[in-house]
């Protein structure tokens, strides 16, 4: 009985010391990955030769940088690297230090950025126009208002449903800008008639072609937008629809690691002649979708 | 419904065209994931065995709360990832937020609990077998454990799949430490965000499957290991 156990014991002995050697290896693999992805990491990090640019979803969504990043790389050989976020998170972000350069569009917001010692400067670069778009059967009855203000009015009237972005982001500041000309205030409504879904334009978009519900809409996204179903631009051409959108050089006397001279010829870049004809080339079947308007022309 | 058939048209072309920028997507998802979970699975398994065999005061409380932790939303994970790694965080001067690196530690501090968890439960199941053998033969709590993990191998493995199955599939913690920048940090299931976002519900749709496909080849893949490992081991 004793020889057994022992025996056992020297069983057990020689099992564990394979275990030992097993996990010991699973652990050397592990080691070794993580000192690869180490390295890798740092392969990346000595490639700096790019900048961040904290943007909105409006732009990307519309296909913009697709179009006139790469000219720009082409020429600098900088690369941008776009994080693309709603407006008031795009500033947020650049407030933390996370990016080089903001490219939003919410003027207000934009000159509190740089007033309050984010931004640098703030240079207009282009505009386009906001769209109220909805169903063909327009239940409200909205179709050719020239008043925006006066078409939301009347969805409020109809108790129609209106999808709203509700993320503050620079699309839902103009729809809110709106909706206080004419002294609505939606969100009593909140979860009624309005709806405020919280996510990026395309999203919302989605979200009222599923509803039948009303949108105020970039009309750069609304564009590019391929889940359209059976809506159609409404309500278009109205001053206060006027979409302006700025750039900003995040101030590296606020955070130093800002790289603030690449950033800088990206701003002279997307102002200049050559980005603000790259602007004004990015056409969809035809269309194009923002109307460059930077004043350093030169 | 057309949308259904255009999805697997078009993830078809994808794939029998090897689209390159599909390529370096699902590349860098498998690279973030696998990485991840590789990660995770070591400090899953250490804890998960620790907390199965030590006796210590609060140990009630950390399992519960490990266990609690397998729900933890992807989006807060990464929120609190973004604050470490942002540059106004303790951890910024690491200057890793928005590259793939953020995104891999991200997902380890969604997936350990995952693994830790099921961990514990299979070595707690094991040890109650096991208990009086393994007291009788006097063994320290340090070779409890590694004999636990070894002979719960094949449980084990389930729990990284549990954790492969998060990681691969969360969309919400790499978007906000990753920044789903084109060529650098988008991910599957980012590109998938977006596509939706864009209405092009066909193409998003596409690459669902495709995600779909690569998990059930890396499922296949490591239940046919465990298979003949064991196969292997009972010949």
């Amino acid at each position: 009985m004793v020889g057994s156990c022992s025996k056992l014991k020297e069983v057990h002995l020689t099992a564990s010391l394979n275990r030992l050697r097993f996990l010991g290896l699973v652990f050397l693999c592990l080691l070794a990955t993580t000192c690869l992805l180490a390295t890798s990491h740092l392969a990346l990090a000595a490639d700096d030769d790019f900048i961040l640019v904290q943007s909105t979803t409006s732009t990307q969504n519309s296909g913009l940088f697709d179009y006139i990043l790469p000219k720009f790389t082409e020429k600098t050989g900088i690369e941008v690297r776009v994080v693309a976020v709603g407006t008031g998170q795009a500033l947020k972000n650049a407030r933390n230090g996370d990016g080089d350069v903001v490219l939003v569009h919410s003027k207000g917001d934009e000159e509190k950025f740089v007033a309050e010692g984010w931004g640098v400067k703030r240079y207009d670069v282009m505009y386009n126009d906001f769209v109220i778009v909805g169903p063909a059967s327009d239940p409200a009855g909205i179709r050719g208002l020239t008043d925006a203000s006066r078409a939301l009015e009347r969805i409020a009237e109809a108790k129609a449903l209106f999808a709203s972005r509700g993320d503050g982001s620079g699309t839902h500041k103009a729809e809110r800008r709106l909706w206080k000309r004419v002294a609505t205030d939606p969100t009593r409504a909140s979860g009624e008639w309005y709806l405020e879904t919280g996510s990026g334009m395309g999203a919302t978009l989605n979200t009222a072609v599923g509803k039948q519900a009303y949108s105020l809409a970039d009309r750069g996204t609304w564009l590019s937008f391929a889940n359209k179903g059976d809506f159609e631009v409404l309500v278009e051409g109205d001053r206060q629809l006027f979409n302006q959108y700025g750039v900003i050089l995040v101030n590296p006397a606020t955070h130093p690691r800002v790289k603030a001279d690449k950033g800088k010829v990206f701003i002279d870049w997307l102002t200049g002649a050559e980005g603000q004809e790259a602007i004004g080339g990015f056409k969809i079947d035809g269309q194009q979708l923002f109307v460059p308007n930077a004043r350093n022309l030169d | 419904m057309s949308d259904f058939s255009d999805a697997f048209h078009t993830a078809l072309g994808l794939i029998v065209t090897l689209n390159h920028d599909l390529v370096e997507i699902l590349l860098l998802s498998l690279r973030v994931s696998l990485t991840a979970v590789a990660i995770a699975s070591v400090l899953g398994f250490v804890i998960g065995g620790a907390l199965a065999v030590y006796r210590f005061p609060g140990r009630g409380v950390v399992s519960a709360v490990l266990s609690a932790l397998m729900g933890l939303p992807p989006v807060v994970a990464g929120l609190f990832v973004y604050l470490l790694l942002s540059n106004a965080g303790p951890l910024g001067v690491l200057q890793l937020l928005y590259t793939p690196t953020a995104m891999i530690i991200a997902q380890v501090v969604l997936v350990t609990p995952i693994i830790g968890a099921l961990t514990r439960q299979a070595c707690e199941d094991l040890l109650e077998e096991y208990d009086e053998q393994l007291r009788s033969l006097g063994a320290s709590p340090t070779a409890i454990v590694v004999t636990l993990l070894w002979d719960g191998r094949y449980r084990l493995i389930t729990a990284v799949l549990a954790g492969f199955g998060r990681a691969i599939a969360e969309v919400g913690a790499v978007m906000i430490v990753g920044g789903n920048i084109d060529h650098v940090t988008r991910t599957m299931t980012t590109a998938i965000a977006l596509e939706t976002s864009k209405g092009n519900i066909a193409l998003a749709l596409a690459l669902g499957i495709i995600l779909l496909t690569i998990a059930f080849a890396v499922n296949g893949a490591l239940i046919s290991v465990q298979r003949l490992a064991k196969r292997l081991a009972y010949a």
